[in-house]
């Protein structure tokens, strides 16, 4: 029965090779060597952020795909994961966005609040 | 209950496969499990509705009418915490879904039937914390638990908003369970458009309540973190930012919100088809928009949050998103009216809720539209127009739509007939007490009657009056559904296999259906396709021929 057969490829009927395993496992490590490497060298803030970020999200994918076997599973689950990661981003990054806009309107100095908003003057 | 039931068939019927407590209180079975929520749900839906009362009785007229301030936003935050979470949100998936949904498909049973029972017991756990909150002074922040007011009040907001953040584990895993079902348990031959739509819109509530819930549970840790390691995250006294707190809220909370109302979509696209005698109109439109309301209801939170501080591109961008919900919901409206188109109409109880829910819903719908525009909102806000708005959207369709689902699933599960003439008067009730509660408040809103307070202008008196009458309607009516509900479920005329003609699977199953729901693997027939089945009396239809080519439904329970 194909279906039947289908099934049998979850994630659980999968074993990664040796030499796959210590791969990921070394890459992880020189990654991680990389990113302490790249807090030595002042590329200014924001960029050296990023730099970090990214070098993150390249050993999480590294993780995701081989430790955690999505590469051998259904695209269906890598669109579940990605979806999840999406929406998990839209909420994070709405908000850091909004509140960003905002901050300066409710949390100020007390010595020195910004300008109330002025409204339409009233016609006598 | 477990007695005096009777299978059409030869096994014993899931009432009379175990007796006594114990065999409830340990089951497995769907739709025991389904029962014990409904009768959870009821219980809460009659908590609930008192508090609606105490608090339309205190606005009966300007002032003190039976309690003060303090116990007036005690019982208005009661009323709202109880009835969204004990009630509506789990109320057609937990209850109704349980008990059907597998049996749509033809299934035995959910996938995971333990997880499903943990459910129960975090809805009662929750449930119990809620009570727990009144039993130590009652909570009096509005259902919304907003901060600063929250950290600051003494009343017991703790224990309440603990068992929110367990409710909300329930919620997760009953659409785990269901999410899991779809794909792993619909039987050969039932491809994604072969579901009922039912089905289709349980599936698209589990996607929200799978990515939404877990939020409010994070924002409830939060609350706790904050509130007992003096962190500041959403305090500005300890540097943190409350309008931080309703984005979390809303992000939750508006998907929560589409968790109830697209149970009751699915519920009446059935009732519409099923009382029209005709296939519905537009089936995979219905199905498209079941998933794209729950996918749109991700992107549209801060149209609550208009006059809170949110910056102003934020404002403009949820303003334009959220007419996009009109159209899923829209495609809805119009399809099941061109279902209506011609049909065959049978005006039952079940029917008549479903007809209810129509009116309800667009009025429901379209008013949303006005708070959606930012300048409109700005005048509306907090007034008793969104208080109108939002009842009409969540009471007046989905608890309309889980009474039309109770009355049409009911005979089924229970092997009893509720009595029809006083279902239809109920629902009539049901009806003109929720348009005299609740229309006379979209005139005192729109008039500038700001929602949550105790007292008001006396020129607001009459529009409170009529409000109040109407809920007594409306509450009695209720009252009456469920005791004739407890009353038929013992003394009711035994219901046939299929007393409304309908096509789905769960009406080929024994009335009531077996522990693994069919005695013989259920035909797949052309769905929501009419012509085949005959009534013999009122309430039994039989299929007068057989299956020209489809596919018998190869799964048995056996195999799962």
């Amino acid at each position: 029965m194909t279906d039947q057969h289908h099934d049998d490829h979850h994630g659980l009927a999968h074993t990664a090779s040796l030499k796959v395993l210590l791969g990921t496992g070394g890459a992880l490590l020189v990654l991680t060597i990389l990113t302490v490497l790249a807090t030595k060298v002042d590329f200014g803030t924001n960029l050296n952020l990023a730099l970090a970020m990214f070098i993150a999200v390249v050993k999480a994918t590294l993780v995701v795909l081989f430790f955690m076997h999505l590469k051998y599973d259904k695209g269906f689950h890598s669109v579940i994961f990605v979806a999840a990661l999406l929406a998990a981003a839209l909420f994070v990054g709405y908000i850091l966005l909004d509140s960003n806009q905002y901050q300066a309107t409710i949390i100020w100095d007390p010595l020195n609040p910004p300008v109330a908003p002025v409204g339409p003057k009233l016609i006598p | 209950m477990a007695t005096n039931h009777e299978t059409s068939g030869h096994e014993p019927n899931f009432y009379e496969v175990k007796r006594g407590l114990k065999s409830w209180l340990y089951t497995l079975d769907h739709k025991r499990i389904g029962l014990m929520y409904l009768w959870g749900i009821l219980g809460s839906l009659l908590l609930g509705g008192a508090f609606a009362l105490l608090v339309r009785i205190e606005l009966f007229s300007p002032g003190q009418d039976i309690v003060g301030q303090d116990r007036y936003n005690q019982f208005f935050t009661l009323h709202g915490a109880v009835m969204v979470f004990l009630v509506i949100v789990p109320g057609i998936p937990a209850a109704l879904g349980n008990m059907i949904m597998p049996i749509q498909l033809g299934a035995p049973d959910v996938a995971f039937p333990k997880l499903n029972l943990t459910s129960f017991y975090f809805w009662c756990i929750g449930a119990t914390l809620l009570l727990v909150s009144i039993a130590m002074g009652a909570v009096d922040t509005g259902w919304t638990f907003y901060t600063p007011y929250s950290l600051q009040t003494p009343t017991a907001v703790l224990p309440a908003v603990m068992g929110v953040f367990v409710l909300g584990f329930s919620s997760i895993f009953t659409g785990l369970n269901f999410l899991v079902t779809v794909h792993k348990f619909r039987p050969q031959g039932m491809g994604w458009f072969q579901l009922p739509l039912n089905v289709w819109a349980l599936y698209a509530t589990a996607i929200m309540q799978i990515l939404a819930t877990p939020v409010l549970g994070i924002t409830v840790l939060l609350l706790f973190v904050e509130t007992f390691m003096k962190i500041g995250i959403f305090d500005p006294q300890l540097g943190g930012d409350p309008v931080l707190f309703q984005h979390f809220f809303w992000f939750y909370s508006h998907p929560a919100v589409y968790i109830m109302i697209i149970p009751g979509m699915g519920v009446i696209s059935e009732l519409m088809t099923t009382f029209s005698r005709k296939p519905v109109f537009g089936y995979r439109f219905i199905a498209y928009s079941s998933v794209s309301l729950a996918l749109l209801s991700f992107l549209v939170w801060g149209h609550h949050m208009f006059v809170s501080g949110q910056s102003r591109l934020a404002t403009m961008v949820f303003s334009a998103l959220t007419f996009t919900v009109g159209i899923p919901s829209a495609i809805k409206v119009f399809n099941w009216t061109a279902t209506l188109y011609k049909g065959d109409i049978r005006l039952k109880t079940p029917m008549l809720y479903a007809l209810s829910f129509l009116l309800l819903f667009t009025i429901g719908g379209l008013t949303g539209l006005f708070l959606g525009i930012l300048a409109v909102d700005v005048h509306l806000h907090d007034t008793y127009f969104v208080v109108a708005h939002f009842h009409y959207v969540m009471m007046g369709s989905t608890l309309v739509a889980f009474l039309g689902g109770l009355h049409y699933w009911w005979p089924k599960i229970s092997g009893r007939m509720y009595p029809e003439r006083l279902g239809q008067l109920c629902a009539v009730g049901v009806f003109f007490g929720f348009n005299l509660t609740f229309l006379p408040q979209f005139v005192m809103g729109s008039r500038g009657m700001p929602r949550r307070y105790w007292d008001y202008d006396p020129e607001f008196t009459i529009f409170h009056q009529l409000s109040t009458v109407g809920a007594f309607v409306l509450g009695i009516s209720l009252f009456v559904v469920v005791c004739y509900t407890l009353w038929s479920a013992k003394n009711g005329p035994r219901a046939t296999v299929n007393p409304w003609g309908a096509t789905t699977l769960e009406w080929q199953a024994p009335t009531p259906p077996t522990l693994y729901n069919f005695e013989t693997p259920p035909e797949l027939h052309e769905l929501y396709n009419y012509d085949d089945l005959e009534q013999v009396a009122d309430v039994e239809w039989v299929r007068v021929s057989k299956p020209e080519g489809a596919d018998a439904v190869a799964k048995s329970s056996a195999d799962h």
